[in-house]
């Protein structure tokens, strides 16, 4: 039996002793989800098991629901087109769901004690979101993303897990619809709310929700691929980004520009 | 139960460049000296093989863990400060050798005029150019006294470089011959020749060429790999206390560090220090380490702090103008490095290369080396064009109207990756009696002490400087011969973002023990065995980076405290100067 007839074969039988079928329930989200994620295969995409890519499971989000609003919202701010693939192709909804099962979303070395005030001061000071690249003077070399601007008592995975399901419920008041089942320009209008800070939240201004979606959709589709995104290097290869390299000593006074094969960090460290 | 450990000569705080000098000098004199880190033991293999933007630049993986330690931040007076949370939003330095593992290496020297800065402008401009508020004073030491200690930084370090053709006398060459040009170098430094200002290479700590300092330790060659500024050195190619001072002071059994050493204290009793206490991080056992002479070289931030929580020195009050420890707060801000942005259709540039200080300068602007008379500010700073060598999550700048995210924005961004230079003014940042550190009323760190409150904002003198520099740059940019420029607005006030590294302040040396804490050999005025080191010595923030002074100002306080050692009592008689 070949790979392929064993997964339709677990495919027909996990449907008709659920009864999943029968109950009507397909459409919904749970069986939805599953389907979309674990038994739908294309003709051709069949892989052996070393092949896949077993670190492409969700750790942190455990509502497959959440993990797709995820992934639609980061693909409207770095979607798929000409230049190369977007941020789903890229794995980035993975990458943001390492990192907030991590030490950067429990907030581990950030400052959470009390009190956090929730008046007009704290409100404003989110506001305050300049430009990370004209912030210091070492800071040309960093994400020119908004900062963040951090009074809440939630840690990042909270505020994600909060900030996506706000972004289904604006969804739903808008549109009547889910997230996920909006046309782009109307998840667009959906995501600018957020980053104008016209959406209620508790104890956080939506635009520090959205500016950091933004800041680590950037970084998923940047950072070195150990960490989930960028896959394939994709992401180096869109903008001619050699990755971590051992010298340009021969190189830095060259007139032209030099492009290079990336090399990842996995490369760099001589991993086997 | 606090265990009390045999006294030594000297307990120094901190183990970045000024902790470090010290530890060496004094352990090469013979002197029993105890180093303590708060942070972990580090060596050169921890910054080896691991060049990752994100977990350096963009997670600050060398940057003082915030969960037991930070700072609260406001603007004014009248307000409540709110703790600045996230490492996004501060980072300091931590574990062995401090910031200077993970600086930038841009090396200048300050000018004869930032030594004597009230006297000069007074003399040039009149008393009445100087504004009400404005805190500026002269530093107790003028830039020829202080030339050698320059020079002994430059020598430990190996810095690479090339005479700045404005600058002030120097007593030798750089110890190893300037870094390599690249082509936006070649174009900044010929655009501002056509404009008949004077560049020149800028200074490095990321060296030219293997370099063997007079301490016997060997710095390796810089290979332009870009993951400097963040990132300790791949290759020990970056000077930084770690294969510097610290390795020296090892050399000797009269020295000992300690790490996971987390100060509290400054002990006192009857006018005199006595010594430190200090918990060990890892088991929370708490130590008394009794001393001679305590150092305190921790960031600017700890030293202001650990005086106030020790009660040692009078306080600055902001109402009174009186008091003198927190006094003349300052720093690099969200305004000190503004200027203009060149977007390129027509040339790509090898972008992702660099060293953390490679970079064009010019001093044509910084100091007093300009006429004021007619400018509604004082001092100035440098014009520079770097090339740190940006990571892909960097270079993502895209010309203004683009959308920050969405199909334009990616169109833009990958277009323009290796496409935008910039260029900045580096300016001078004077100190004002409402911009000033105290002790938060609400926050507290893991063990119930409070946590330093900032209180800064900008002056007219700040919009006047950052607008006068912008304007050069834009000048600049456009002789560069950019498709699109963009100049930098000057923000409406300080944002809370202290993410440069460079504040300084509030322990300030000078001539007068009213508007001073420390003498030029950096004792306290108030008591003579607690040294204050780093650039919280700084009376005010001249126009450039301040790494070199810091070095310099720990020679010339190891020289103090081994007068002091020998001979006792106040190095420096105070005068009365206002």
């Amino acid at each position: 039996m070949t790979e392929k007839e064993d997964q339709s074969v677990s495919r027909r039988h996990f449907l008709k002793n659920t009864g999943l079928v029968a109950g009507g329930v397909v459409g919904g989200s749970l069986l939805g989800g599953l389907l979309t994620n674990q038994f739908q295969t294309k003709e051709g995409d069949v892989k052996t098991a070393t092949q896949q890519n077993l670190q492409e499971a969700r750790m942190f989000f455990s509502r497959s629901e959440d993990f797709s609003i995820l992934a639609a919202a980061t693909e409207r701010i770095f979607p798929k087109d000409d230049h190369g693939p977007g941020a789903i192709e890229l794995g980035v909804p993975y990458f943001f769901d390492k990192q907030l099962a991590g030490s950067w979303g429990t907030n581990a070395k950030e400052y959470m004690q009390d009190p956090f005030f929730q008046n007009q001061e704290t409100i404003d000071y989110q506001y305050k979101d300049v430009d990370q690249d004209q912030a210091g003077p070492n800071t040309s070399t960093k994400a020119p993303t908004p900062t963040p601007r951090y009074q809440t008592r939630l840690n990042r995975g909270e505020l994600f897990l909060y900030g996506l399901r706000r972004i289904d419920e604006v969804s739903q008041d808008k549109f009547g619809q889910a997230f996920v089942d909006l046309a782009s320009e109307e998840q667009d209008e959906v995501l600018e709310m957020f980053e104008d800070g016209e959406v209620d939240m508790v104890g956080i201004a939506s635009v520090t929700f959205f500016n950091f979606l933004l800041q680590m959709t950037i970084e998923g589709v940047y950072a070195d691929p150990v960490y989930g995104g960028n896959k394939h290097m994709m992401g180096w290869k869109m903008k001619e980004y050699p990755g971590p390299r051992m010298a340009y000593i021969n190189e830095i006074d060259a007139d032209e520009f030099i492009v290079m094969e990336p090399k990842s960090l996995r490369d760099y460290q001589g991993g086997s | 139960m606090v265990t009390t450990l045999d006294k030594v000569d000297v307990v120094i705080v901190g183990t970045g460049w000024a902790g470090g000098i010290i530890s060496a000098e004094l352990a090469k004199a013979g002197r029993k000296v105890v180093a303590l880190e708060r942070g972990e033991m580090k060596n050169t293999s921890d910054y080896t093989g691991v060049k990752d933007e994100l977990r350096f630049t963009n997670r600050f993986e060398m940057m003082q863990n915030l969960s037991f330690e930070t700072i609260t931040s406001r603007n004014n007076l009248d307000e409540v400060a709110l703790p600045v949370r996230t490492r996004d939003e501060m980072m300091a330095g931590t574990d062995l050798g401090g910031g200077s593992v993970h600086w930038a290496g841009s090396s200048y020297r300050y000018w004869p005029y930032d030594f004597e800065i009230y006297s000069q402008t007074v003399d040039r401009y009149g008393k009445e150019k100087i504004p009400d508020g404005m805190m500026i004073q002269d530093w107790g030491i003028t830039y020829d006294d202080f030339e050698k200690y320059y020079d002994r930084f430059e020598k430990t370090a190996g810095l690479s470089g090339e005479p700045d053709p404005l600058g002030a006398k120097r007593s030798s060459d750089y110890p190893t011959p300037p870094l390599k040009e690249s082509e936006p170098i070649r174009l900044f430094k010929d655009a501002t020749k056509n404009l008949g200002y004077h560049p020149y290479q800028m200074a490095a700590a990321n060296l030219s060429e293997k370099y063997e300092n007079p301490d016997g330790q060997v710095i390796n060659q810089c290979q332009y790999c870009a993951f400097c500024t963040y990132y300790g050195c791949d290759f020990g190619a970056k000077s930084d206390a770690l294969v510097t001072v610290i390795p020296t002071a090892l050399e000797h059994d009269n020295f000992e560090l300690r790490t996971e050493s987390y100060v509290r204290r400054v002990l006192y009793k009857n006018g005199k220090a006595t010594g430190v206490q200090y918990v060990d991080t890892r088991t929370g056992q708490a130590y008394e380490q009794p001393a001679d002479v305590v150092v305190l070289a921790a960031f600017t931030f700890s030293n202001n702090r650990l005086l106030m929580m020790s009660e040692i020195g009078e306080p600055y009050n902001p109402q009174t103008r009186a008091g003198v420890i927190g006094r003349n707060f300052h720093g690099q801000f969200n305004m000190s490095f503004l200027g203009a942005r060149g977007f390129f259709d027509k040339k790509k540039f090898n972008l992702y290369m660099g060293a953390g200080a490679l970079g064009g300068t010019m001093s044509d602007f910084a100091s007093d080396n300009f006429d004021h008379s007619d400018l509604g500010f004082i001092n100035g700073g440098a014009i520079e064009l770097r090339q740190y060598g940006d990571g892909a999550i960097a270079s993502n700048r895209v010309p203004k109207g683009t959308p920050r995210w969405g199909k334009e924005f990616k169109k833009n961004s990958i277009h323009y990756a290796n496409r935008v230079l910039n260029i900045w003014y580096t300016s001078a940042i004077m100190p004002w009696w409402h911009n000033y550190l105290d002790l938060d009323p609400t926050y507290t760190d893991t063990f119930n002490d409070p946590l330093l409150r900032i209180t800064f904002k900008y002056t007219d003198q700040d919009r006047n400087i950052a607008k006068f520099g912008i304007e050069k740059c834009q000048e600049i940019m456009e002789e560069m011969g950019a498709d699109i420029v963009e100049t930098d607005d000057m923000p409406e006030e300080f944002d809370h973002i202290y993410q440069g590294g460079h504040y300084a302040g509030g322990v300030i040396m000078g001539n007068d023990a009213g508007t001073s804490a420390l003498n030029n050999y950096l004792p306290m005025w108030d008591v003579d065995n607690v040294f204050v080191v780093g650039a919280s010595a700084l009376p005010h923030f001249p126009g450039h980076h301040p790494t070199p002074t810091v070095g310099a100002l720990a020679y010339r306080a190891a020289e103090g405290i081994e007068k002091y050692l020998e001979n006792g009592g106040q190095l420096v008689k105070s005068e009365q100067i206002n």
